[in-house]
């Protein structure tokens, strides 16, 4: 635990004059970015080096800052329902599902059934489109071109079937509060059956470019490791946690829309390292399938949209609800003061707590590394900043 | 709502199934809701109100803090204390330590402008051993310092940086409090309700952007 809170102070302030220098070369301190592209967007990275050994880094953030939560307060719940899917840009759906349950559960009603189901189809497709992204940015990153090309083929197939739902590929603000404001189009079933059968083989084709490439194990292994305790310490979520071999998700935890009708299971790491974070996310890729496939089986018939009042005024409360979004917890801390437009609402962002962990995964590790590590966190920068 | 997804029928091709079973709840809500109207005028006063929380935790706290405790409810199913700032890092010590929350899932505010203690701030805590997840909220004089809990939850570092930066609530015990989303130099706390939706440090961004204004 010492350890943690050491490794998270500013280390402007540490003493560095033991640390054996060869040939007196002396520390270096190297701006990365924030025009950098393996920083996944505008992240400034200042790094300490010793050589090419890292001693400490800083994170310098909010270049993309929108200032989200004080929009909120100045729209009504409704209005602000699509600028939450600029957060997490690449998992728009996820953003949508969280805040639309947040907003329903301060309004104390429920999404009606078929709805929750078209739901998790969607916000699962989503979890594959996002980890599709991370695998082809990621891979990239440490210099392995082909599955970008491979991954982002591949996720075309998702994004034309929320094309089909809803007009819109990426933030595709699909959900509203009480449920769906879209019914499924004709074939949606059919489309999202043939997607599934399409894919499957298609991660495992991932996993054949990657899992046992030696340069891809050499890059990955023991790289950038963060073990449960420190994770759990440091509030890091998602396949982050897991990797590091804790069994928490919150789709089992605390079960949200009808994720406790379906069968799967949470895959865990054991080291916490960089190639057991790729393997959890790939066999969480496995498991979303899974969870697609029994929801498009048993999607029920009826309305989609709950019995909402035509102005959403909350009555006064306040609320926090999380998912599990691809990225971690995703949490919506909302007051309502019984007027339409929330006196506050707190976004908790996973990308935002996950990057306070760069710095303990990467003290000590060498400069190619940290790319490594900040692809292998998946942040999204929008998020981070908001 | 019900008027919105009729609209957007039209481009999309309409699932002949489908739309009988989307028009059918949106028919009678329209006629329905004036009729309802009624009910709900009752109903919510009677809505959701926070209870009185009961647990074993909160009569050990209770105990030992008396008035410090100042309320412990649950409101819609989650639970939340209400504690006096001068005890509030003694509880969360004791939140992780003996109660095993060992996971701080967010540090938030929000402003309250016209009462006397414009602050809340709330620490939301989790237990992955009860998969039990608390608020701990304590009310805050303008300028009152907050104890920092770094010591306890690292994860708070940039958590409470946010704070620091949208309300200006300073934080006792931090490593290293400053600005994290807007720059250093920044004059104001965007997220007071004082402060304007597009109101801006214009000196900032003459000297640094060279334009008049952002907006």
């Amino acid at each position: 635990m010492t350890d943690v809170t050491k490794s998270t102070t500013s280390f402007y302030e540490e003493d560095t004059g033991k640390t054996g220098t060869f040939l007196d070369a002396n520390e270096l301190i190297l701006n990365m970015g924030p025009q950098h592209p393996s920083t996944h967007g505008v992240l400034r990275v200042i790094l300490k080096l010793d050589g090419e050994k890292v001693l400490g880094t800083e994170c310098i953030i909010g270049y993309l800052h929108r200032g989200v939560e004080k929009i909120a307060e100045n729209r009504t719940y409704t209005m602000f329902n699509p600028y939450v899917d600029r957060m997490d840009y690449v998992a728009a759906v996820s953003n949508g599902l969280g805040y639309c349950e947040a907003v329903e559960k301060l309004l104390n009603i429920e999404a009606p059934p078929r709805a929750n189901y078209i739901r998790v189809i969607l916000t699962e497709l989503n979890r594959i489109a996002s980890h599709q992204l991370w695998l082809g940015t990621h891979a990239l990153d440490i210099g392995a071109i082909t599955p970008l090309f491979y991954t982002f083929r591949d996720r075309e197939e998702i994004l034309k079937i929320y094309e089909k739902f809803c007009g819109a590929r990426l933030t595709t603000h699909a959900f509203r509060i009480g449920g769906c404001s879209y019914e499924t189009y004709d074939g949606f079933e059919d489309n999202v059956k043939k997607f599934v059968k399409f894919v499957t083989p298609k991660i495992d084709e991932y996993e054949e470019l990657l899992t046992t490439n030696r340069i891809w194990v050499e890059r990955t292994k023991g790289v950038g490791i963060l073990s449960g305790p420190d994770a759990i310490a440091l509030g890091v979520t998602g396949p982050v946690l897991r990797a590091a071999g804790v069994k928490w998700d919150l789709r089992k935890a605390q079960p949200y829309a009808c994720y406790k009708e379906f069968d799967f299971e949470i895959p865990i790491g054991e080291n916490g390292d960089t190639y057991d974070r790729y393997l959890v996310r790939i066999a969480e890729m496995r498991q979303s399938l899974r969870i697609i496939s029994q929801a498009v089986e048993k999607i029920p018939d009826g309305p989609i949209m709950a019995k909402v009042p035509k102005v959403i005024k909350p009555p006064v409360g306040e609320i926090y609800h999380s998912i599990e979004a691809p990225k971690g917890e995703l949490g919506y801390f909302i007051v309502s003061d019984g007027s339409t437009q929330p006196y506050r609402v707190r976004v908790r962002p996973p990308s935002f707590v996950n990057l306070q962990a760069l710095d303990k995964m990467v003290r000590g590790m060498l400069v190619a590394d940290v790319v490594a590590v900040i692809g292998t966190l998946d942040i999204v920068l929008g998020e981070v900043d908001r | 709502m019900p008027d919105d997804a009729k609209g957007n029928d039209q481009p999309v091709s309409p699932a002949p199934s489908a739309k009988p079973a989307a028009e059918k709840p949106a028919a009678p809500s329209a006629p329905g809701a004036p009729a309802a109207a009624k009910p709900p005028m009752p109903a919510k006063p009677a809505g959701p109100v926070p209870e009185p929380w009961d647990a074993e935790m909160v009569r050990a706290l209770k105990q030992r803090y008396g008035s410090g405790i100042k309320e412990a409810s649950v409101y819609l199913g989650q639970k939340y204390v209400v504690v006096d700032s001068s005890i509030v890092l003694d509880i969360l010590r004791g939140m992780r330590d003996d109660h095993q929350f060992d996971y701080c899932v967010d540090v938030t505010a929000v402003h309250y402008p016209k009462r006397e203690q414009p602050f809340d701030l709330i620490w939301i805590l989790y237990s992955f051993h009860k998969n039990e997840r608390i608020r701990v909220k304590t009310l805050l004089a303008d300028g009152q310092p907050a104890p920092s809990v770094f010591e306890l939850w690292p994860t708070t570092d940039w958590l409470e940086r946010e704070c620091f930066d949208m309300f200006g609530i300073k934080f006792e015990g931090h490593p290293d409090l400053k600005r994290i989303l807007l720059p250093d130099e920044w004059k104001g706390h965007p997220l007071r309700k004082e402060y304007g939706i597009i109101q801006q440090d214009n000196e900032w961004v003459n000297i640094n952007l060279g334009i008049e204004s952002g907006q």
